[in-house]
């Protein structure tokens, strides 16, 4: 059977560092997997490696069948839409100059999908399924809360047509009250489309509550 | 007997940028040695609120009403001596270019006439106490070569080592993981107890407040919204404002996918709705809600600005059940 992430051994290095230190673990379409471990354990690392964003020092990575560790940038390119990362800082991971609608159209376009017809008004149905009204198009990420921000990044990550998000703390730095609903808005997303979520998250209780299954990471390893 | 009762009082407070209020009129007293936690959503003026009893509100920021300490309206020559802060952000607030250990000698310096031998002594000394291994070697080490927990620990260090009587922690864990933040904030509490120091901490996680707090202050839109000791106001809430806080937790007990939210956002200073900040959000908000922004009164042991705290179920989680998706 075909996973939708099948990760055999991945092994990463910083210099003498071995940061992430054997990890195998799969994920099925629909299906929340969470991440858990201490700040330094290797989760983040092994979210690079998983999008091929570190090129892993050892094992495999297949996604949807396919093994990435041994392709080209060039051979990547086809793939790298349909798995996409959250980060844990909404501001950080968008560009404070562009605004929300052309940071949700970026994609569009270097992916050859926008059209001057089209692409307006798929930008708008992304921004309505993160919850956002068409105004927050017209601004920019600090004239937006970390709420409204994160949905933003998770609109931008959906204009891809992606079919694995890899979210990397992607509520951590919200407020509570706030948490709950970015965690709300993901779950819809898996729900409507299938999505597998590979889910780096260090509150037991969010972890608990969202995750279908959960590996805890020490020291660049899974503990069992 | 009263007045020795209160180490900070803080009457009335508002914070306007170009005459727009962020604090809108907040009161509060912090006791000798007590921890009062300032809770609420960002931009509920809980940070701007901590800065100002320092001294340290943003610039172009007009700060208006009364803080005293111990009675006395001159803060001045406490700030940094008998009021200290821990930042959230520990890096930043550290000199990059400067060893941690003399950083912290410095601070001894400024307070105490001492030798730099003796400051030198007694930041080391301060650091051990934090549980920096090996306190005199790392002493001599850059910021950048001390892990965030450490960091954290060391902007500890240097909040408590002139032996203050109120500390104020802005967020102190926010950046860290679960197991860092447990960490940071024993070591908070025991620096805080070996010095008798009271602790205005704000934060936004309530699980920190219910375990670390003896009295909590929710803050909404620059106004108090409940304010009392922990264990009254986080038990059987008044303000719906704290009920929908309290919801959007993860809760003990069968997994859920879904989660209670507090609808909408808090509004922005300035862009205020009628009546009741909290109205727009609030599932019990009526017309006299919409129109009249409630005072805050005595009620079960705290004060609540709301009027209708009677109306709130004691399960307060069911007030904010989302309605089924068609």
């Amino acid at each position: 059977m075909t996973h939708l992430l099948d990760v055999r051994d991945l092994v990463v290095h910083y210099g003498t560092v071995t940061a992430v230190d054997g990890v195998s673990l799969t994920l099925e379409p629909g299906e929340t997997l969470a991440l858990d471990g201490p700040s330094g354990c290797g989760k983040s690392t092994t979210a690079l490696a998983v999008l091929q964003l570190r090129r892993p020092d050892a094992g495999e990575v297949r996604f949807e069948g396919v093994e990435l560790t041994s392709l080209t940038e060039r051979e990547l390119r086809p793939l790298r839409p349909r798995m996409q990362p959250v980060f844990q800082d909404p501001y950080g991971s968008l560009n404070p100059r562009h605004r929300i609608r052309d940071a949700v159209a970026e994609p569009l376009k270097v992916q050859g999908r926008w059209t001057e017809a089209d692409g307006p008004t798929r930008v708008a149905e992304l921004l309505d399924r993160v919850g956002l009204a068409p105004s927050y198009g017209a601004r920019r990420p600090h004239e937006l809360s970390g709420g409204q921000c994160q949905r933003a990044g998770i609109a931008r990550a959906l204009a891809s047509d992606p079919r694995l998000l890899v979210l990397d703390e992607p509520v951590s730095a919200l407020d509570p009250s706030v948490r709950a609903g970015v965690l709300n808005l993901l779950a819809d997303l898996q729900d409507d489309l299938g999505l597998g979520y590979l889910f780096i998250c260090h509150d037991r209780a969010v972890v608990r509550h969202f995750a279908d299954r959960v590996v805890e990471m020490r020291d660049g390893r899974l503990v069992t | 007997m009263a007045s020795s009762d209160i180490l900070l009082s803080v009457r009335d407070l508002r914070i306007a940028f170009h005459g727009v209020e962020a604090v809108r009129g907040v009161s509060f007293d912090v006791r000798p040695r007590e921890v009062l936690a300032l809770v609420g959503e960002s931009g509920a003026g809980k940070s701007l609120t901590a800065r100002a009893l320092l001294g340290m509100a943003p610039r172009g920021a007009t700060v208006n009403g009364e803080i005293r300490l111990d009675g006395s309206p001159d803060l001045a020559a406490a700030r940094g001596r008998r009021i200290s802060l821990v930042p959230q952000d520990a890096l930043s607030a550290l000199s990059p270019v400067h060893p941690v250990g003399d950083q912290l000698a410095a601070a001894v310096r400024s307070v105490h006439r001492v030798s730099r031998r003796e400051a030198r002594a007694r930041a080391v000394a301060a650091l051990d106490r934090v549980g920096i291994p090996d306190a005199a070697r790392r002493a001599r080490a850059h910021p950048h070569e001390y892990s965030g927990g450490m960091r954290q620990r060391a902007v500890i260090a240097m909040a408590t080592l002139n032996e203050p009587d109120l500390v104020v922690a802005d967020e102190p864990t926010t950046a860290l993981d679960a197991e860092r933040r447990e960490q940071v904030l024993r070591v908070l509490s025991e620096q805080r107890e070996a010095v008798g120091a009271a602790l205005l901490l704000v934060t936004h996680d309530l699980d920190v407040v219910r375990d670390h707090a003896d009295r909590v202050l929710v803050m909404y839109a620059g106004r108090t919204s409940e304010l009392g000791p922990t264990h009254t106001v986080l038990g059987q809430p008044r303000a719906p404002y704290t009920a929908g806080l309290l919801a959007s937790l993860p809760q003990d007990g069968p997994r859920r996918r879904r989660l209670p939210t507090l609808p909408g956002t808090p509004p922005a200073p300035g862009e205020l709705p009628p009546g009741c900040a909290f109205a727009p959000r609030c599932p019990l908000a009526t017309d006299h809600c919409r129109s009249e922004e409630p005072e805050t009164r005595e009620l079960d042991g705290r004060l609540v600005a709301c009027h209708h705290p009677d109306r709130i179920p004691d399960d307060t989680a069911t007030l904010f059940e989302e309605e089924q998706p068609a």
